[in-house]
């Protein structure tokens, strides 16, 4: 027993030098490869109990309403092999909406919202769906190159249910020109899978007269049973 | 027949992910007054060698029985602890978690799995710490000893529980990939 094994065309290179700090951190040396074992078959385990139903709102989170551009945002947890993962902890942290961390470290000149943490968790339903509503985050300069700027995006960290399926990823937005010239999300070399990190908006989950909607599927690791090469990505 | 569905690529957690994954307290995976509880620590360090203060580490083992909470465990699950821990460095680098010295699993030396997050990595990066006085079972371990001999010494913490992981260049830890 053990957990799909990335093929090397998902995930980018860790030394990818057009994303500059990989240059100091990332490992030159080729990972070990490891076989799934007792302490890889398993992992980490949230339940419903380990967060209050509230923390999926980041838009309700202190006296007034944040400003921006309210958002549905949600979607499935499914593994590789099309299964939902139900029960499973994923955390969200975001700029505001004028692209301002609620961080020390961030000195970008852009206001911070005494409305806005940018903080929110929730545990997947029996069917593996989750939700959160939350505010459209700007886009942020950085200090990558000459005029680097953040296309506007989401972090979420997920845990599955062994580690294999541990991701922290990034969700971005439909039609974002930024995506062209950013260096992590261009640092997954093949389009069609990058793309995957792209929610699709969706009509359907809008909230008349008071929120937009995206859709954002995250597939982790599947058991190895159904391991296959990489879907053909066309 | 099941769909066969692509995998979502991983990316940075980047240099704020405190907001996210921050909470007090998350890395006592025992209380203080817990029988046998024993303090890890160590740095995480860059190609410099300069810290670095932006890593967060999670770290997954098994009870001081060799045994896991969980319903995959083929032999069983053993409720009652947690087995997980989470902490983020500080400016030197350094972080420090109280946990129990996890017992032996069947043909492996006790070990403590350990991801590593930062500003800088894709992904994040696994590896393990061993420890020093195990010298019997670590030399039975089929982990260690598909590293090459001259990089295990990376992965067995010292006799005072202190393990830095080097991310990049002399001495770099070995990481593994799942
Ligand atoms: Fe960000």
């Amino acid at each position: 027993m053990g957990y799909q094994r990335d093929t090397g065309l998902v995930h980018a290179p860790h030394y990818s030098p057009e994303y500059r700090s990989s240059m100091l951190r990332a490992p030159s040396q080729p990972l070990v490869v490891l076989p799934h074992r007792l302490t890889e078959i398993t992992g980490p385990l949230f339940g419903e109990s380990d967060v209050r139903p509230e923390e999926s709102d980041l838009t309700t989170q202190h006296d007034g309403e944040p400003l921006g551009e309210r958002i549905v945002v949600h979607g499935s947890v499914r593994d590789g092999s099309g299964r939902p993962v139900p029960n499973t902890l994923l955390e969200l942290w975001q700029a505001n909406s004028a692209g301002r961390y609620q961080h020390q470290n961030d000195q970008h000149d852009a206001p911070l919202d005494p409305n806005f943490t940018g903080n929110g968790r929730c545990v997947t339903d029996a069917e593996g769906n989750y939700r959160f509503t939350t505010i459209r985050p700007g886009a942020y300069p950085w200090g990558n190159h000459h005029n680097a700027w953040r296309p506007a995006h989401l972090h979420f960290s997920v845990f599955g249910r062994a580690l294999p399926q541990r991701l922290v990823t990034q969700m971005y937005f439909p039609g974002d020109p930024l995506l062209d010239y950013d260096p992590i999300y261009q640092a997954v070399r093949e389009p069609k899978v990058r793309q995957r990190m792209i929610s699709s908006f969706d009509l359907e989950s809008t909230v008349p007269g008071w929120a937009l909607a995206f859709n954002f599927d995250i597939v982790l690791a599947g058991p190895e049973a159904s391991l296959l090469e990489e879907p053909h990505v066309d | 027949m099941s769909t066969e569905l692509g995998l979502t690529p991983a990316q940075t957690v980047g240099p704020y992910y405190s907001i996210g994954m921050t909470r007090p307290g998350t890395e006592f995976v025992v209380p203080a007054d817990h029988p046998g509880a024993i303090t890890i620590s160590g740095r995480v360090l860059d190609v410099n060698g300069d810290p670095v203060p932006d890593a967060t580490l999670e770290i997954w083992q098994a009870d001081a029985d060799g045994r896991f909470d969980h319903p995959d465990d083929p032999r069983g699950a053993v409720p009652g602890f947690s087995g997980f821990g989470r902490c983020g460095t500080d400016e030197d680098g350094r972080y420090e978690f109280r946990t129990v010295k996890p017992g032996a699993l069947p043909d492996q030396a006790p070990h403590i799995d350990v991801l590593v997050f930062a500003r800088g990595l894709m992904h994040w990066l696994a590896t393990r710490i061993y420890f020093a006085e195990e010298t019997s079972a670590n030399a039975g371990d089929p982990v260690l000893a598909s590293v090459d001999p001259d990089r295990r010494h990376t992965l067995i913490a010292t006799e005072d529980l202190r393990f830095d992981i080097r991310l990049r260049g002399d001495g770099e830890t070995v990481f593994f990939a799942l």
